[in-house]
């Protein structure tokens, strides 16, 4: 179990909830960590702007960092008009970066390293883009898959690319940030186990396990960096996707 | 990859290991499989079954969190940060305002003063003829009275000339008639008199 690289992914059933349709609810270690994360995110954000300090305290400086953050992004990629989508993308940001961080505590879930977890969240975005889309310019969002410019003759062929580069979008969305979370844990996993193995193996192997020590500790920041820029990557996608919503035509 | 084994490794233990829970280190590895043995356990994220819990519990977060952001936390955030921009814009506007402001004023203090200046220039040089009509117009009161005075003077003068002449005529006759009685003895006639002195006089 020690070493066992793929243990912490187990999703642990705490107590059900019932079942309905057929499919079994239970309060699980995943929900645990997404449960914890929404109170950290809400937690601290409330904590921290409490004041509303003109000039801001330590705490409020990173709730404006994020805020500034994550609205120069979307700003950015979506306009000024893709604040609307502020809310949306800043629960986003903060959900992903918090979630993957409590998964860098020892023994807790990280709940972005389920498939389930990210897929449910790309869809969130592409739901939105696909609903806002058509709520905002009805059939001419489907101009999204025609690119303006194109000889007529080839439109039928980019026009298929398209359609399948927009749904090959959530896929590769929610798999970056599963596959990310999920190999980084399980390498971090591996080289910690290398030193407990090599440790028990007597006077060498404690020399021998110097190294995958360091490496740890070396992949530990990594996976602290990953985890920030999965957050920052799955955002900045999502502002593009937004604006896809946004301006449909290229 | 050997976690990838371990699934067909707990399918075999499974049944042996069942009333040895308890048993010591390498096996529970596979206990931990082991209660969803008899179907194959697959890679957990893969769990399918575990899928439902997972969605409904990301709603009730997620959403919750949605709620909370939009509703509570990003206003208040906006309200901090656009505030202190416009906080910003407005103190910068106002300075601008109170600039313009107090050059006007700067302005018509100014022209006040200029005003001031030249009105005061005004009343001195309205005082200054006044004055100077005013003695002018004493100066001609005066030099005519004097005139006046002066004729009537020369008047009198004259008139009491003209006055003494005449008796000088008539004392010079009375002279001149005494002159001639003392003389002759006979006494001349007034108009003989009278019209000697006249030719005397008028030589």
């Amino acid at each position: 179990m020690a070493n066992d690289p793929i243990h912490q992914f187990h999703v642990k059933e705490y107590f059900p909830l019932g079942t309905f349709g057929g499919m079994e609810f239970h309060f699980t270690n995943s929900a645990f960590a997404m449960g914890a994360t929404v109170a950290i995110v809400v937690g601290f954000l409330t904590l921290a702007t409490a004041k509303r300090s003109l000039i801001p305290g330590r705490l409020q400086s990173v709730a404006e960092l994020a805020y500034e953050f994550v609205a120069g992004t979307l700003r950015s990629s979506a306009g000024k008009e893709g604040m609307r989508f502020f809310p949306l993308v800043f629960s986003l940001f903060m959900f992903i970066l918090v979630a993957n961080f409590f998964g860098m505590f020892p023994y807790f879930m990280t709940a972005t390293s389920q498939i389930i977890v990210t897929f449910a969240l790309a869809m969130t975005v592409m739901l939105t883009v696909v609903v806002y889309g058509f709520m905002r310019h009805g059939f001419g969002f489907l101009g999204l898959f025609v690119p303006s410019g194109v000889p007529m003759a080839v439109v039928p062929l980019v026009s298929a690319i398209e359609v399948i580069s927009f749904l090959s979008r959530p896929i590769s969305l929610s798999v970056r940030l599963f596959g990310n979370m999920l190999a980084g844990h399980i390498t971090l996993k591996v080289f910690a186990g290398f030193v407990a193995s090599m440790a028990s193996l007597g006077a060498l192997g404690v020399g021998g396990a110097i190294l995958p020590l360091v490496m740890t500790v070396g992949l530990t920041a990594l996976e602290f960096l990953v985890a920030f820029l999965q957050a920052y990557i799955f955002t900045v996608l999502t502002c593009m996707y937004l604006n896809d919503a946004l301006h449909p035509g290229h | 990859m050997t976690w990838f084994i371990s699934p067909a490794h707990a399918e075999d233990a499974a049944p042996a290991l069942a009333p040895a829970v308890v048993s010591p280190a390498p096996t529970e590895t596979h206990t931990e499989v082991g209660h969803e043995a008899g179907v194959k356990a697959p890679f957990p994220p893969f769990d399918t079954q575990k899928y439902p819990s997972q969605i409904f519990w990301y709603v009730i977060c997620f959403g919750l969190l949605y709620l909370l952001m939009k509703r509570f936390l990003v206003p208040r955030l906006s309200t901090i940060v656009e505030g202190r921009a416009t906080r910003i814009a407005n103190d910068v506007e106002e300075a601008q305002r109170l600039r313009v402001e107090s050059d006007k004023a700067l302005g018509t203090y100014e022209k006040a003063l200029a005003d001031a200046r030249s009105s005061a220039h005004a009343i001195a040089q309205a005082g200054t003829d006044e004055a100077k009509a005013a003695a002018v117009k004493q100066r001609a009161d005066i030099e005519s009275s004097l005139t006046a005075k002066l004729d009537a003077a020369e008047a009198r003068i004259g008139e009491i000339k003209a006055k003494a002449l005449g008796d000088v005529g008539s004392i010079a006759e009375e002279a001149a008639a005494a002159v001639v009685t003392a003389l002759s003895g006979n006494q001349p006639s007034a108009d003989e008199v009278a019209a000697a002195v006249s030719a005397v006089s008028s030589k």
